[in-house]
């Protein structure tokens, strides 16, 4: 079974509304102030990109639904928090006076800020298994969209690609893969591929024939077809 | 693995917390006051610095953004040497323009042609190439065009007015990885005796999403 963000090919959603190119970035203050606590508590060094990815998806569904973008955000924050022990469920809930921690070492300051948003985190790995596929190959996908070792776990291939024949289009390199990463089970770095599916290979009524989706995925989701 | 729980059979399970046991339920539930009680708590406990929030915010609201990316395509249409090292390594050629970072850690360009269009999506929640596009705009996090990009491109793209001839086919990147794609929007005709900074003012966010296409040099 998948999650509620796994929504790729999903019917029902309706139009896009496109907002104008110089609509504000923020248009309400919260928005600004939430994505700014979610970086700087990133930084705290208690979990890693796919970590936190997870943590949105594990919001209930109907949570994930009903919350928007910046409250699925703020509500994974707070239960990433918890999680990994930098706060208590009773400071969150007010019961408890904050305590002292002993992360504040790790706290983003002001001077740090513009050299960790230019740094990002590359996933690109020296290293791990060799390439088995080459551009051009045909591949076949997994058949359940799933991780393989933690049950309802974080994964990056989604239904709506899973079982389907494409072929390799590119070699991204060897990357950190999220299966295991999320889990803190390790980086267990991969070959990494972008991988084109024939629209006609995803849907059943596909637009126009010549059309395809391209998805970069990694060497364990993939056999050879 | 405190975010994982093992099962009497043995088996990882990664799905206690898909219960009513969240702790974010222990916050208000107005958005706006949820963050600030998590601001305040944090800034108590001394774990971030307000100061710090105040400078990411400024940084994605005044200085990184798609202005970036329209000199980097602007760039592309007028120098052919840098257009090769974009298609060789954009990673590095975007960030020796002086755009690295967060979220266009690891860069591909995709150039549109007559034969082919492309489109950038993440299905599976809203990656986005942030150093050279900012943050993305809301319809971009929508579940109607995370859901649909994929299956009908060409009905999403008519609704923001876009007609692809039946000769072009589209090419729909679904970011599932640390890839970043900036669409390589088709230089416009008529534009052969433009200036760089100039071509940059016809490049749009959206064509560098794959959503839209760049002005004409008559609307610009």
């Amino acid at each position: 079974m998948t999650r509620i963000h796994d929504m790729g090919g999903r019917f029902g959603d309706g139009p896009v509304t496109p907002e104008a190119e110089d609509a504000p970035i923020f248009p309400q203050d919260w928005h600004a102030r939430a994505l700014a606590v979610t970086l700087a508590c990133g930084s705290l060094g208690q979990w890693n990109i796919d970590t936190s990815r997870h943590a949105r998806e594990k919001l209930s569904p109907q949570d994930y639904t009903r919350f928007s973008y910046y409250e699925k955000w703020i509500s994974a924050l707070a239960d990433l928090l918890v999680d990994t022990g930098a706060i208590t469920r009773e400071e969150l809930s007010g019961a408890t006076q904050p305590q002292d921690s002993d992360l504040t070492a790790k706290k983003l300051t002001l001077d740090r800020v513009a050299g960790v948003l230019a740094a990002g985190a590359p996933s690109l790995r020296e290293g791990g298994p060799s390439p088995c596929f080459s551009v051009g190959q045909k591949v076949r996908t997994r058949r359940q969209p799933e991780n393989t070792q933690i049950t309802g776990g974080h994964t990056r291939l989604p239904a709506y690609a899973a079982g389907a024949v494409g072929h390799v289009v590119m070699l991204h390199g060897t990357h950190v893969l999220p299966d295991s990463a999320a889990h803190r089970m390790g980086e267990a770095p991969e070959p990494l591929y972008a991988v084109a599916f024939p629209a006609s290979e995803l849907w059943a009524a596909p637009e126009h024939p010549g059309d395809e989706v391209i998805l970069d995925l990694w060497q364990s989701y993939l056999e050879p077809a | 693995m405190s975010l994982d729980r093992t099962s009497a059979a043995g088996q990882i399970s990664a799905m206690p917390h898909d219960s009513h046991d969240h702790p974010h339920s222990l916050l208000p539930s107005d958005p706006a006051l949820r963050v600030k009680a998590l601001e305040t708590l944090l800034t108590q406990k001394g774990l971030i610095d307000p100061a710090a929030l105040d400078e990411i915010i400024d940084t994605y609201e005044n200085r990184v953004g798609p202005r970036n990316g329209a000199a980097v395509v602007a760039r592309a249409w007028s120098d052919p040497e840098f257009l090769d090292a974009l298609r060789h390594d954009a990673s590095t050629a975007i960030a020796e323009m002086g755009f690295p970072g967060r979220q266009g850690e690891h860069m591909v360009v995709v150039e549109n042609t007559p034969e082919t269009h492309n489109m950038v999506v993440c299905t599976l929640c809203s990656c986005y190439p942030w150093p050279v596009l900012g943050i993305p705009p809301g319809w971009y996090k929508s579940d109607a065009y995370r859901a649909r990009a994929v299956r009908e491109p060409r009905k999403v793209l008519s609704e923001f007015g876009v007609t692809l001839p039946e000769s072009q086919s589209v090419r729909v990147w679904d970011s599932t990885a640390e890839i970043r794609y900036l669409v390589l929007p088709m230089r416009p005709d008529g534009t052969e005796a433009m200036t760089e900074a100039d071509l940059a003012e016809l490049v749009t966010r959206d064509s560098m999403i794959g959503t839209g296409l760049p002005r004409t040099p008559e609307a610009a």
